[in-house]
């Protein structure tokens, strides 16, 4: 159900929104709708955001599910990754806020983030994830997909697919998404 | 770029600001069920200990290895030192054999800054003569700053109590403690106090009675107290250990004059019933093995900052 977004080349440095406040709003609804749907419930499903990313999606997600699940409450965890990524040492890797989670063995972790891109975040969040304890499996909602795999890893679930090129950037925050295109290109 | 921890001064408020909060993240990492994160995998450290230690050398080897980095340990004693072999021999073979820090203990002053002549590797001080034991004043500030969350250090009055002179723990707390706005008060005897304090900002005080039982806005909030070193005890610097006890060992009666917030802390190892009390020593005031506990958290922040994470701490914190 999530479609491709046309847009109009931007010039350099100049940013278009790409998703509104209420565009979010309404993939947020429809992501939560479509992880109970997927899941045949709520049992046992724990939501856990990325930080920094993730961290207000993933609050959001859990509010929009007790909305029309008549009040469900699913656990909702925080996931610093820092510690596992590819490229400490490469350029400074600090942690934000430290982990929070709950207990994970034996059930469906959702790792939830804002954008996926290389997927080396995501590579990262399961060996994380695999630290804490063992799920019985791991699904992915990503609110903007755009593109640029370097590694094997796929989303369940997607707000939007955002083809993007690289010398753009994607910002992502509840009053919508927002495309840049750096300046002077590389 | 190469970057070292040598000193409370060469570190920087916002340094010791940065590596604080950082340790907060590993000392999560230390509650998990496996207390290990790969950030330093491939990374060697080597603890290179020239005076006994096995506190602080277990400590900064459990830190490298909870971050996966591997470990090599010299200690002096079992080693070619005894055969005669120099500083410099010594740390040119290590460095030759591919090394990414080099967490240095020796009698001598100076010494981590001497070696960082030999070695590309980074340099942590883990104690140099009477001089600095940074990461010891790092995991003591942690510790207060975990125990009074709702202290700020510029609210703060630490007293440290006992022979500053020869301690490179005080030191060192006074210079992260005063970096970060404290209030600080070293008591004890003439001969036991450096005999200039000039430029340390702190004041000094003979009476250890008046210290704790201060109260309104001289009272003290932690009482952190000094070993008394009983290898120089025929130097004569105080005239019997009873005596040193009577008058500036933190006894029951003392420990209970304090206010009823305030911390009782020692660096270790303790002398029980010379410089503090048992009873004080394992009283619920005394956050003694909270020290020890975050000491590997603050030597993992340590280890993280100066091989993985890439960034530069003072800039950070702006």
């Amino acid at each position: 159900m999530s479609d491709a977004v046309e847009r109009a080349a931007s010039p350099t440095g100049a940013a278009t929104e790409v998703l509104s406040a209420a565009d979010v709003r309404r993939a947020i609804t429809r992501i939560g709708h479509e992880i109970v749907e997927r899941n045949r419930g709520l049992d046992e499903v724990v939501l856990v955001g990325i930080q920094t990313g993730g961290v207000w999606l993933a609050e959001r997600l859990g509010a929009a599910i007790a909305g029309f699940e008549d009040g469900a409450t699913v656990p909702v965890g925080t996931l610093d990754v820092s510690f596992y990524r590819d490229d400490i040492g490469l350029r400074p890797v600090v942690p934000s806020a430290p982990t929070a989670l709950p207990a994970l063995d034996g059930r469906v972790v959702v790792l939830v983030d804002d954008v996926l891109y290389t997927g080396r975040t995501i590579r990262a969040a399961l060996d994380a994830l695999n630290d804490h304890g063992r799920p019985r499996a791991v699904q992915l909602a990503v609110l903007v997909d755009r593109g640029h795999r370097e590694l094997p890893i796929r989303p369940d679930f997607v707000g939007k697919n955002l083809p993007t090129s690289r010398e753009e950037t994607v910002t992502v925050d509840p009053d919508g998404v927002v495309i840049e295109r750096r300046g002077g290109g590389r | 770029m190469r970057r070292h921890l040598r000193s409370i001064e060469e570190l920087g408020v916002d340094g010791i600001r940065a590596l604080l909060d950082l340790a907060g993240h590993m000392a999560e990492v230390n509650r998990r069920p496996i207390p290990k994160v790969p950030a330093l995998r491939g990374k060697t450290v080597v603890s290179l200990f020239f005076e006994d230690s096995t506190r602080t050398r277990l400590s900064f080897e459990t830190a490298a290895k909870r971050l996966s980095a591997d470990v090599m340990t010299f200690s002096a004693s079992s080693s070619s030192a005894n055969k005669g072999e120099s500083l410099r021999d010594t740390v040119e073979t290590l460095d030759a054999m591919g090394i990414d820090a080099v967490v240095v203990r020796h009698k001598s002053s100076g010494v981590p800054w001497q070696i960082a002549r030999w070695t590309d590797a980074s340099i942590v001080n883990a104690g140099d003569g009477w001089h600095a034991h940074p990461t010891q004043a790092l995991l003591d500030c942690f510790t207060i700053r975990d125990r009074l969350p709702r202290r700020s250090f510029d609210d703060l009055h630490v007293a440290i109590v006992g022979d500053v002179k020869h301690s490179r723990v005080a030191r060192s707390d006074v210079a992260a403690l005063r970096a970060l706005g404290a209030r600080v008060t070293l008591v004890g005897p003439p001969t036991l106090l450096p005999p200039s304090v000039e430029g340390w900002g702190v004041e000094v005080s003979h009476d250890l009675d008046a210290v704790v039982g201060a109260r309104g806005s001289d009272a003290v909030d932690v009482a952190y107290v000094l070993r008394m070193q009983l290898e120089r005890q025929e130097q004569a610097l105080v005239p019997t250990l009873r005596e040193y006890t009577s008058c500036f060992g933190l006894t029951p009666e003392r420990a209970g004059r304090l206010p009823d917030h305030a911390l009782v802390m020692h660096p270790g190892p303790m002398n029980r019933g010379v410089e503090i009390a048992p009873e004080v020593a394992d009283s619920p005031r005394s956050v003694v093995t909270a020290q020890v506990a975050n000491g590997v958290a603050v030597r993992m922040a340590v280890l993280y900052w100066l091989l993985g994470s890439g960034a530069d701490l003072a800039k950070e914190a702006e």
